[in-house]
């Protein structure tokens, strides 16, 4: 990279100190680096000149740098492996304690002599409370997204878009304290209610007691869960491009018609994203499910009865009297709940790559 | 020449006057409305089965029935079936503000009942059921400590890591650091409160404690938190490097200046109004979580300014403890530190929404 300026600044001066000049032998570039101004004519111009790039230093502030972010990245990575591999560790010794199959037994007593303990009925009311609660708010909160980004007033919008988001950081905790201290009795007398008139279809039979119920843990959720979907989906449902819209509205579409044809075929991506981001949250959230739930271990798709329970909200609540095994058998439930979360993120983050593939190649 | 058009050729008689079509009247939607509810509520009360609340339900179905029937009649079906999801998205809107306005409304008023001096200078050491006094001040210390630490760790890690990302990143690793930083984004908060009870406070911290045995602390519940933040920071981070104009870098190597210089000088100032926001939503996030700190951090009633030694309490655990707690006095207790807790968060959150509205690099 340096010899061409010296060669035909030299060849310029001609002469026979064209060899001369040159000490060392051609091509060997890493010499150039260091003298190519002390080769120069004396008195006479360097014709090509300018300095060559310094070389990288072997242990320099650029290296060190480097090291450092390097390390950062890579401690995320042993973090992760940390996780499997504790949480392995630990949960390891209970399963082997375990006198039940861990996969169907209906109940949790690991802290017994005979250990014996079950991950079916807790697995079934994550995913039940999870899927319910995304059933009620996906819904609703496509339906205020919408009306924040394209039927309310602008100013509304905007002010009215600003508390949502304010609302989507409200910790779960006073969630948890509200669903069970003001919304368990309209939610007792609604599921009084569907039991009398509709007592007929399963999922709302059974004979009390009404309340603490996966009706109300599920509900609880999707209040919770509401303004984060919302939030995400009214950004994306603002990001429309206004040309989309204006010749929807252009060709003598309704206002619902535009909404079809333009809005929603652009946010689909970030609506799935949102869901899913949402399905997440309501899969791990524990406390607001551990402060409503009515804790049961049994499989049952009865709604309205107290009962129910969830991987999250049995760690938190039989966490205190655990013993060694006990903590072990927690850990090994923590372990499947992660499952069920990261299968979930796989498969949300697979369909939004291979979405966005689609609607950039069609745009 | 449009006259002479216009008088040999008249308009045929059936035709309406103008070019709009036919549209319902102002009056008709309000008094379907007003219809739909009557009927409701002769239903309802003729056949007894239920109260105030079930007619407005049955009212409004029949409010969408009875407009998409009168305005099919008169403007045709695209513009009933407009005037119908017009109004089930309104309807959504009005049913989603109902439970959140309830949660504010409940929180402000049942929170201010304790709002008090007390309430911030006692702590719940040697408070029985009885008392009507005690106070959150140990768990808002124990908050801000943890939460402090957690950000100390989590943000030379979180900002180092997206720079190697963005900046140096290349190939596998790379790409094996961005995967498992979205692993991490799903790890449920529990799992992360598991991970630490089994890494820090089983198997590390014996070797720390003066007693030779795991113990709970304040510093085990900042890991757990620093677990759950980091790839928040991680990913907010990336994204607004991602965002620096490539023109500013190439503007400074050309300058001569060195890659790391670049990224400490250039690159870092331009995005940091985006990656504060970042760290501020994060931090509010890790302010709420209550489920890690319920598993590592032990949640004692008495001050304890050392986070690496004994039992220590948080806000967000504490309300979870004086909900379950039976004294009468508990549940005020419960909702002056939910609204303590909120009115923190909210506070981290609208200055990071404030700050990113100045951020010049937009979205």
């Amino acid at each position: 990279m340096g010899e061409t300026p010296h060669r035909s600044a030299d060849a310029g001066t001609g002469g026979t100190r064209v060899t001369e000049g040159h000490p060392w032998p051609a091509g060997a570039s890493a010499r150039v680096a260091e003298a190519p101004v002390s080769t120069r004519t004396p008195g006479g111009p360097g014709l090509g000149g300018g300095a060559a790039l310094p070389t990288a230093r072997r242990f320099g502030a650029e290296r060190a740098f480097r090291g450092l972010t390097l390390a950062a990245g890579g401690f995320v990575l042993v973090v992760i492996a940390a996780i499997a591999v504790f949480l392995i560790a630990k949960a390891v010794p209970a399963l082997q304690a375990n006198t039940e199959s861990f996969w169907t037994f209906e109940g949790w007593f690991p802290n017994d002599a005979q250990p014996k303990f079950g991950i079916g009925a807790l697995a079934f009311g994550t995913v039940l409370t999870a899927t319910l609660a995304l059933l009620v708010a996906v819904p609703i909160a496509l339906g205020i997204a919408l009306y924040l980004s394209h039927y309310a007033p602008r100013r509304v919008g905007t002010s009215l878009g600003f508390l949502i988001d304010l609302l989507a950081a409200v910790p779960s905790v006073v969630f948890g304290l509200w669903g069970r201290e003001i919304f368990l009795n309209p939610v007792r007398d609604f599921s009084t209610w569907l039991n009398t008139y509709f007592g007929w279809i399963p999922i709302f039979g059974g004979d009390g007691p009404f309340g603490r119920s996966i009706l109300l843990g599920s509900l609880v959720l999707a209040i919770m869960v509401l303004p984060i979907v919302t939030s995400l989906s009214r950004e994306v449902f603002l990001q429309t491009p206004t040309a989309n819209e204006e010749a929807a509205l252009a060709l003598g579409a309704t206002r619902w018609e535009m909404i079809r044809t333009a809005v929603l075929p652009y946010g689909r991506p970030g609506i799935l994203a949102a869901v899913m981001l949402g399905l997440g949250r309501a899969l791990g959230e524990t406390i607001a499910l551990a402060m409503t739930l009515g804790i049961t271990f049994n499989i049952s798709f009865n709604l309205i009865e107290s009962g129910g329970n969830s991987i999250a909200a049995n760690i938190a609540n039989t966490f205190g009297e655990a013993n060694e095994t006990g903590r072990g058998a927690l850990i090994a439930s923590g372990l499947v709940l992660f499952a069920i979360t990261l299968i979930v993120n796989i498969t949300a983050r697979a369909i939004i790559y291979r979405r966005r593939e689609f609607t950039e190649s069609a745009a | 020449m449009t006259t002479t058009l216009t008088s040999h050729r008249p308009r045929p008689p059936a035709q309406p006057p103008t070019l709009r079509a036919r549209r319902l009247p102002k009056w008709l939607p309000p008094a379907v409305a007003l219809g739909a509810l009557l009927v409701a509520a002769a239903i309802v009360y003729g056949a007894g089965i239920g109260g105030p609340v079930l007619v407005v339900v049955v009212g409004a179905l029949l409010y969408l029935v009875g407009l998409f029937a009168a305005a099919n009649a008169v403007e045709g079906r695209r513009s009933a079936r407009n005037r119908t999801w017009s109004a089930l998205i309104h309807s959504a809107f009005v049913l989603a503000v109902l439970p959140l306005a309830s949660v504010v409304w409940t929180l402000v008023t049942k929170g201010l009942e304790r709002f008090d001096v007390n309430f911030f200078l006692t702590s719940m050491n040697n408070i029985g059921a009885r008392d009507p006094q005690g106070g959150a001040y140990h768990a808002i210390v124990g908050t801000l400590i943890q939460v402090g630490i957690a950000a100390l760790i989590t943000i030379p890690i979180g900002i180092l890591c997206a720079i190697y990302v963005v900046e140096y990143g290349r190939g596998r690793f790379a790409f094996a650091i961005r995967f498992f930083v979205d692993v991490m984004t799903g790890i449920p908060s529990i799992v992360s409160g598991l991970f630490v009870l089994a890494f820090w406070v089983l198997v590390v911290s014996p070797y720390f404690s003066s007693t030779g045995r795991p113990g709970f602390s304040g510093f085990a519940a900042a890991l757990a938190l620093s677990v759950l933040m980091l790839p928040t920071v991680v990913r907010s981070t990336e994204e607004m490097l991602r965002l620096v104009p490539a023109p500013l870098r190439e503007g400074a190597y050309a300058l001569g200046v060195p890659k790391w210089k670049t990224i400490l000088r250039v690159v870092l100032p331009t995005a940091l109004p985006g990656i504060v926001t970042g760290v501020m939503l994060a931090i509010a996030r890790a302010a709420g979580e209550t489920a890690p700190v319920l598993l590592v951090a032990g949640g004692g009633a008495a001050i304890n300014f050392n986070p690496f030694e004994n039992n220590q309490s948080s806000l967000a655990l504490f309300v979870y403890q004086q909900a379950g707690d039976a004294s009468r006095y508990a549940p005020a207790r419960a909702w002056t530190a939910a609204l303590t807790l909120v009115a923190l968060v909210l506070v981290l959150t609208v200055a990071a929404k404030l700050l990113a509205r100045r951020n010049r690099l937009g979205r």
